[in-house]
């Protein structure tokens, strides 16, 4: 069964609700086990610079980094709205497809305040096992360096 | 609408009242984090006065004409690496009608020419050529008496510290090894031994003063308490020892600590018990796979150099931040990630994980981008009121303890002489 555009719009849909519906458990199992998902931005991929805001090159770091936002972190309650553009899709096997997709999230304070959190790409690629699509590779690049406060739930 | 003044009911817009007994460090009224005549005033006597500003590393103007853009306070300033194999550092304000210099963030120049009427600067922020000097056809031109010597951005002078780029406007600051003091010269350099490689770079908004977050920097009481993820995870080693040491001016500091060898045996096997609660192990703790990479043991060491410059060493993740005032209720928080030109690819690895414990969504570092906005927005109404900073009695000595707020009295020293307020 082809990676066909369909399934990636499934994928991309249901893993911006989740972020955007707490539920944070959910969302390593997007991803498999041995995978990237790094937020950077535009001017350090231009640099050639490689460290991330937040990296984790398994699936083991997001589950802990989930831990990590219940358990141990501090920041004001807050949601995000992500709206996710159309994805172009680079490269598209049977086994693995690649597609950079735009992204504005919106993120929303405990009192209301509603400001443009950031903006940019999802460089992702993706991997299919039978019916099941598994993002291994996902690189958040963001189109400015300027990040608010502070990065608590992930993009 | 009339509003009836009397007499015993007066209405006034006046704040309140700006008083600061002096020398006094235990108490820090509210006031110094909100008053726009105080941003004013650190401009020119902090920022522009007796110290030394660091402004990038050398590792990013590395070949002559690399250049960086910055700040200095509120001052732009170019920092660039001349042909004569120099570094140079000038304010980004043309000398004709004030315009920046340069517009970007920094890349390679032979020279500079400010867009607006193109008056062009060399690398050392010298004027060189004015555009229609001599007129155009006899007609026009600059006046007979002007000499493009006489007309410049200002300069700064530099000082270059282990691979660290520092300015300064004055001519009294003592040399950077008097302004850093011994101790914390020898905690630079027990970093920055070797050349540096940058892997990173962000900007965190602190929507509050810049003042509340050197502060916090430099509060290693709160260090524990606010951030729970070493904690949380039972990473804490019990047998973790730490001190601090604040140099004379009070303005710089390092705070560290260190594993005892004695007893990390034991405690490690404590900690093996320990994470057999499920629910309080990491599912990856690669994270945590620490390189004595200094061999000292000490797995983290935090320092500050008046007035905007942190030292960050968590582990194997290594970071300077460079703190910009943006107003009086906002702040830029510059972070550059960096590793050794030498790193292998193991050490790499590490570095790129454990930067998750730092910057803005860093595990034990990202409440620090919303605490001082919690202060800045509790203080509101509070101009008149004081902060309590008293543990560890009074004093701004070194601490073999990090229950004490030193550090943060030592600031207070430092930036009440600056600031002479
Ligand atoms: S302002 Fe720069 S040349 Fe006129
Ligand atoms: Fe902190």
């Amino acid at each position: 069964m082809a990676i066909t555009i369909e399934r990636i719009l499934a994928l991309q849909a249901a893993y911006i609700r989740c972020i955007d519906n707490d539920a944070l458990e959910s969302w390593p199992d997007f991803f498999l086990d041995e995978c990237l998902y790094k937020v950077t931005t535009a001017d350090n991929e231009k640099n050639g610079f490689e460290a991330g805001i937040i990296y984790a090159d398994t699936k083991g770091m997001l589950i802990d980094r989930v831990a990590a936002l219940r358990k141990a972190n501090v920041y004001e309650k807050q949601s995000y709205r992500h709206i996710v553009g159309l994805p172009n899709i680079t490269s598209n096997g049977a086994a693995e497809a690649q597609s950079e997709t735009p992204f504005l999230v919106v993120r929303i304070m405990h009192d209301g305040q509603t400001d443009i959190f950031a903006t940019g790409v999802y460089r992702d690629t993706y991997r299919a096992a039978g019916n099941d699509l598994k993002i291994a590779k996902r690189i958040v690049v963001c189109d400015s360096s300027r990040i608010d406060t502070l990065m608590a739930l992930p993009l | 609408m009339n509003v009836n003044v009397t007499s015993t009911g007066a209405i006034s817009n006046a704040a309140a009242p700006m008083e600061w007994p002096a020398g006094e460090l235990t108490r820090i009224p509210f006031w110094i984090y909100q008053a726009p005549e105080i941003y004013a005033l650190e401009q020119q006597r902090v920022y522009e006065g007796p110290v030394w500003n660091f402004l990038c590393l050398e590792a990013e103007v590395a070949k002559p004409g690399d250049y960086r853009t910055t700040f200095m306070g509120s001052m732009p300033v170019i920092v660039a690496h001349d042909t004569d194999d120099e570094i140079y550092a000038f304010e980004n304000r043309c000398a004709h009608r004030g315009a920046l210099i340069a517009l970007d963030s920094g890349g390679h120049a032979r020279d500079f020419t400010c867009v607006y009427h193109a008056w062009n600067y060399d690398l050392k922020g010298n004027l060189k050529a004015v555009a229609f000097e001599d007129g155009v056809n006899g007609k026009g031109g600059m006046g007979k008496t002007f000499c493009r010597s006489d007309h410049g951005p200002r300069k700064l002078r530099i000082a270059l510290f282990s691979g660290l780029v520092f300015g300064s406007l004055s001519d009294d600051v003592p040399p950077i090894e008097e302004y850093l003091g011994d101790e914390i010269a020898t905690r630079i350099k027990r970093v920055l031994h070797k050349p540096v490689v940058v892997t990173g770079r962000f900007t965190q908004m602190l929507q509050n003063n810049w003042k509340l977050y050197f502060e916090n920097v430099k509060d290693t009481y709160h260090a524990s308490l606010l951030h729970t993820f070493f904690t949380t995870f039972r990473i804490n080693r019990l047998s973790q020892k730490g001190g601090m040491v604040v140099s004379p001016s009070g303005g710089n500091h390092a705070s560290f600590s260190f594993i005892d060898k004695q007893n990390q045996e034991r405690d490690y096997a404590a900690m093996g018990i320990r994470s057999d609660n499920e629910d309080f192990a990491l599912k990856d703790p690669s994270l945590l796979d620490n390189a004595d990479e200094f061999g000292d043991g000490c797995h983290m060491q935090i320092l500050t150099v008046f007035p905007n410059f942190v030292l960050q060493q968590i582990q194997n993740t290594l970071a300077v931040r460079q703190i910009l005032p943006k107003g009086q209720m906002q702040t830029a928080l510059n972070w550059t990630t960096f590793g050794f030109a030498d790193d292998t690819p193991e050490m790499k690895t590490r570095r790129l994980r454990q930067n998750n414990l730092a910057g803005p969504a860093g595990y034990v570092s990202m409440e620090d981008g919303a605490v001082g906005g919690f202060v800045q927005r509790g203080v509101a109404a509070a101009g008149g009121e004081r902060a309590v900073v008293e543990m560890g009695g009074s004093g701004t000595a070194n601490e073999g303890t990090r229950a004490t707020e030193a550090s943060v009295r030592g600031f207070w020293k430092c930036y009440r002489a600056h600031m002479g307020v």
